[in-house]
């Protein structure tokens, strides 16, 4: 009886481990880094992990989980209300629908899926932000952060792969 | 009875992907729908804002402590191997400074001498309210950081934030213990600025980018680079004579403003409080506020 009960909040407490981290790189993502020419292209590190949750682990990442980040997102950074909401929730979408092109295939090929993804997502922010300020934004900090984005992606995939393999356990279902 | 599960199966699976898609579109439509919220009622979004800030702010705290000890050791390192030049280049600009000083303790005796001669209005003396930077956001959508005193610490919407540089911004959202310092380079902010040799007045707008631009110059404004950008007081929001920046550039696209204020190493700035409350006052139509609506009626 207690072997299931203590079984059961293992597994609980393991499946919230994707929100978590994500969590946590929401609000890594508006610590200050001090690095000169850093901050101005830092790039949004929650949307790394909404494109790797939503391929490997779609189930322990609902839809309002990341309707949930996208506000913090917004609150914290102090853009407008609704913008990373909608980017989450498109690049959601589009992974979600596309996983099987993306799953289980080479690391470049998941490295190369979340350029487009990255890519689609600042010129969705970009063309959101600009419609809401009524003012045509600077694309090339937007261009420049999806380029940094590209670079540390790797990383962040690395430890997020590991983390699966370890804390989660094979996928159940590639469907 | 095998096949009744299945069957049921059958008609779950479609069922469950279009109360899915729903969900989908649903949720799209309240993101769309806060964004109009946002645009109609900003003091509503800047409260949400300020308490879920507020919530956040000791985990940031935590987070940015040891990368700030990180950062110094980087710089403590970096400044060993120019320690020599750096005496060198220190001793000289104070044999400079001191010869400064003389000049402006003469200045400063004259300008005592003449303010009592003509009994003018002495400038009021600001409070000082010094705060961590916790959190920040650069970049083309938002230019704007947290600082770890609010309203508990007297710190008021509209008071100009500054640091040993200059000119840092002004205070937008403020909570108990924590307040959204909105940078003078955001694409929301205007600051009334005035050229300090030739007195041009004019306003200073964000553009989100490095370089804000001086906007309703004078038409026949003679502006050239590198004169000194300082607030004019006007509007009675920010004192008058706090510097800015430097002109960088004038071209035909506008006049461009280098800031003084370096954002990147900020660790902590001054909150300065003037007493000034040309500030449009809020309080009387945000929702909280309600019953001073009332009274006025």
């Amino acid at each position: 009886m207690s072997e299931i009960f203590w079984q059961r909040l293992d597994r609980a407490a393991r499946s919230i481990t994707p929100f978590g981290l994500t969590l946590f790189l929401v609000i890594l993502s508006v610590v200050p880094m001090r690095i000169p020419g850093y901050a101005e292209i830092a790039p949004v590190l929650a949307l790394m992990a909404v494109y790797h949750w939503a391929i490997y682990r779609p189930n322990l990442m609902p839809l309002w989980s990341i309707f949930v980040l996208g506000v913090l997102q917004d609150l914290l950074s102090g853009v407008p209300l609704g913008l990373y909401i909608l980017v989450f929730l498109t690049v959601y979408g589009v992974v979600l629908s596309q996983r099987r092109f993306f799953a289980g295939r080479s690391f470049l090929l998941y490295w190369l899926g979340f350029g487009i993804m990255a890519f689609c997502a600042a010129v969705e922010s970009w063309a959101l932000a600009s419609l809401w300020h009524l003012s045509l934004l600077n694309f090339k900090t937007v261009f420049f952060q999806f380029l940094l984005s590209m670079g540390i992606f790797p990383f962040v995939a690395w430890v997020f792969l590991r983390w699966q393999q370890a804390l989660l356990g094979p996928d159940q279902d590639v469907s | 009875m095998e096949q009744r599960p299945s069957a049921l199966l059958r008609l779950a699976a479609p069922l469950r992907s279009l109360v899915q898609r729903f969900m989908y579109l649903g949720l799209i439509a309240a993101a769309f729908g806060l964004m109009l919220v946002g645009k109609i009622d900003a003091l509503l979004i800047d409260r949400m804002r300020a308490e879920v800030t507020n919530a956040v702010a000791p985990i940031v705290t935590a987070l940015s402590q040891p990368l700030a000890t990180i950062s110094e050791a980087i710089v403590a390192v970096k400044g060993l191997s120019t320690i020599r030049e750096e005496n060198i280049r220190l001793t000289q600009e104070n044999a400079n400074l001191k010869q400064w000083l003389l000049v402006a303790r003469k200045l400063q005796a004259e300008n005592v001498a003449l303010h009592a001669l003509l009994s003018s209005v002495d400038d009021r003396k600001p409070r000082y309210i010094t705060a961590r930077v916790v959190a920040g956001t650069r970049g083309a959508f938002a230019n704007s950081f947290v600082i770890n005193a609010g309203s508990g610490d007297n710190v008021r919407k509209g008071q100009a934030v500054l640091n040993d540089q200059g000119f840092v911004g002004r205070v937008s959202v403020v909570a108990k213990h924590s307040a959204r310092v909105l940078l003078a380079n955001d694409i929301n902010s205007r600051v009334p600025i005035i050229i300090e040799n030739t007195r041009t007045r004019g306003i200073l707008a964000g553009s989100n980018t490095n370089r804000p631009k001086l906007i309703h110059l004078p038409p026949n404004a003679r502006v050239t680079t590198s004169e000194r950008v300082v607030t004019s007081g006007h509007g009675g929001v920010f004192p008058p004579g706090l510097p800015v920046g430097v002109v960088a550039s004038v071209n035909d696209g506008g006049v461009e403003v280098k800031l003084f204020a370096n954002y990147y190493k900020m660790e902590f700035v001054r909150v300065a409080d003037y007493g000034l409350s040309g500030f449009v006052d809020t309080s009387a139509v945000a929702p909280g506020a309600g019953g001073k609506v009332e009274k006025r009626r």
